[in-house]
């Protein structure tokens, strides 16, 4: 829900800001397209994971580092394991090249290595320079990946310190 | 004018034996519906003498504000039809403000354009051409109206997560719903296609075989039959794009998000 608000998907209350710029003077689409958002449960429109990537030269070095084959192109939407649409979600998202990415687990249910692929592909961005609010509910990962951490408990949040430079995995 | 055949009220009384044989019949059968069976034909008969009754006031009166009125109260009635026709209401006035001002808009356009530059009663606004004319087109833009919003609001919930990622992505409302807005649009214009293809063919048109039987000339018949079918393609047409632009601009808001908390829940039936 927190991340639905700062997505600006949901109507809500607070205020959200970007680089100094408050969230209610950039339109809607235009905050969106900056700050990406990944559903836990992402939706599709079309029938094939082609149609769903624009840019297709962008998204295809993406989804070589993700583990998908060339013809992932024309897999139909409806085959997808719900891994591989967590994935090809996120590749959907990061071509958009957001200036910041909201992920809701993006790793539930994903094999070990494909963990690793995402992760690594998320700190890759990092370092050009994509800041990431990352939700998980497993405090390994959270240690893995993240610079700044917050938990969320019985409604309250608090602080917790990173052990690790973002960098690292 | 041409000769017809009046009837007297034994005639009708004879066709109405018809009637109750199929009341019979669902007695025989163990059906149930003789009662509903008989209150609709009585409904029927009743209100039809009614408005028979009406009519004949309006048509000798041809006063601009009486036929005013009729047409006011027909677009009213329609629209309470079509949001009785929702499984789910938009919240508020837009539940009957936005198929009736669709209706209202599409529906006295066509007639007036029919009326102004086809037909050219004089006066233009003679209920005797104007009240059967606007009745037609707008009995069908109603249809029409209804399905579209329906399936607009049904498809927006089934569909929301594929709306969204859509608006996830930096689409602009618009966008993201187009695929939903074509499907509302076509189920909303799909009756209309059906009829003129069939038309015809399997059935021919009420209004058509009622000039028949007046003693209008069959060929004549047929030249206002295809009149009307366009005026009803035409505002049928026009009437379901401005309901269902009209639905969508409510069910988004100026943040580009979707908005289906201004959708009731659904209806109990």
């Amino acid at each position: 829900m927190l991340l639905r608000a700062i997505a600006d998907l949901d109507p809500n209350q607070g205020v959200v800001s970007l680089e100094g710029r408050d969230r209610s003077t950039i339109p809607g689409p235009e905050w969106r397209r900056l700050v990406g958002y990944v559903p836990a449960e992402p939706g599709w429109w079309a029938e094939t994971v082609g149609e769903h990537l624009g840019d297709w030269t962008a998204s295809a070095a993406v989804l070589t580092n993700l583990g998908f084959p060339d013809k992932t192109k024309s897999w139909p939407i409806a085959r997808l394991s719900t891994g591989e649409r967590l994935r090809l979600a996120l590749v959907r998202a990061l071509i958009m090249r957001p200036k910041v990415l909201l992920l809701d687990e993006p790793t539930a249910g994903l094999d070990a290595a494909s963990v690793a692929a995402v992760e690594a592909q998320i700190a890759t961005r990092i370092r050009a320079g994509l800041a990431v609010l990352w939700v998980t509910h497993d405090p390994a990962q959270a240690g893995r990946i993240a610079r700044r951490q917050l938990a969320v408990e019985a409604g309250s949040v608090r602080e917790e310190i990173g052990q690790w430079p973002v960098t690292s995995p | 004018m041409a000769s017809y055949i009046t009837l007297n009220y034994l005639d009708i009384a004879l066709a109405s034996v018809l009637v109750l044989i199929d009341a019979g019949l669902s007695i025989i059968f163990g059906l149930n519906i003789h009662r509903s069976l008989l209150v609709a034909a009585i409904r029927m008969a009743v209100q039809l003498t009614l408005i028979g009754l009406v009519l004949t006031a309006l048509f000798s009166l041809v006063s601009p504000l009486w036929t005013g009125l009729a047409v006011l109260a027909m677009i009213l009635l329609a629209g309470q039809e079509v949001m009785q026709r929702q499984d789910r209401r938009l919240l508020g006035w837009w539940s009957f403000g936005l198929g009736t001002g669709c209706m209202m808009m599409s529906s006295v356009l066509v007639t007036a354009f029919a009326l102004l530059t086809a037909i050219r009663p004089s006066p233009w606004y003679d209920p005797r051409y104007a009240i059967p004319l606007l009745g037609m087109i707008l009995g069908n833009c109603m249809t029409g109206i209804a399905l579209g919003l329906n399936t607009l609001t049904t498809s927006l919930m089934l569909r929301r997560s594929s709306v969204e990622a859509q608006l996830m992505l930096g689409a602009t409302r618009w966008d993201a719903a187009a695929p939903v807005t074509r499907d509302a649009l076509r189920s909303a214009l799909m009756p209309t296609i059906n009829s003129m293809s069939a038309t015809g063919l399997v059935s021919l048109p009420g209004m058509m075989t009622g000039q028949i039987l007046s003693g209008v000339p069959p060929v004549e018949a047929v030249k206002y039959q295809i009149l009307v079918m366009f005026l009803i393609a035409g505002g049928t047409g026009f009437g379901a794009v401005a309901a269902v632009l009209g639905g969508v601009y409510r069910l988004t808001d100026a943040r580009h998000r979707l908005r289906l908390d201004r959708l009731a829940a659904p209806q109990a039936s």
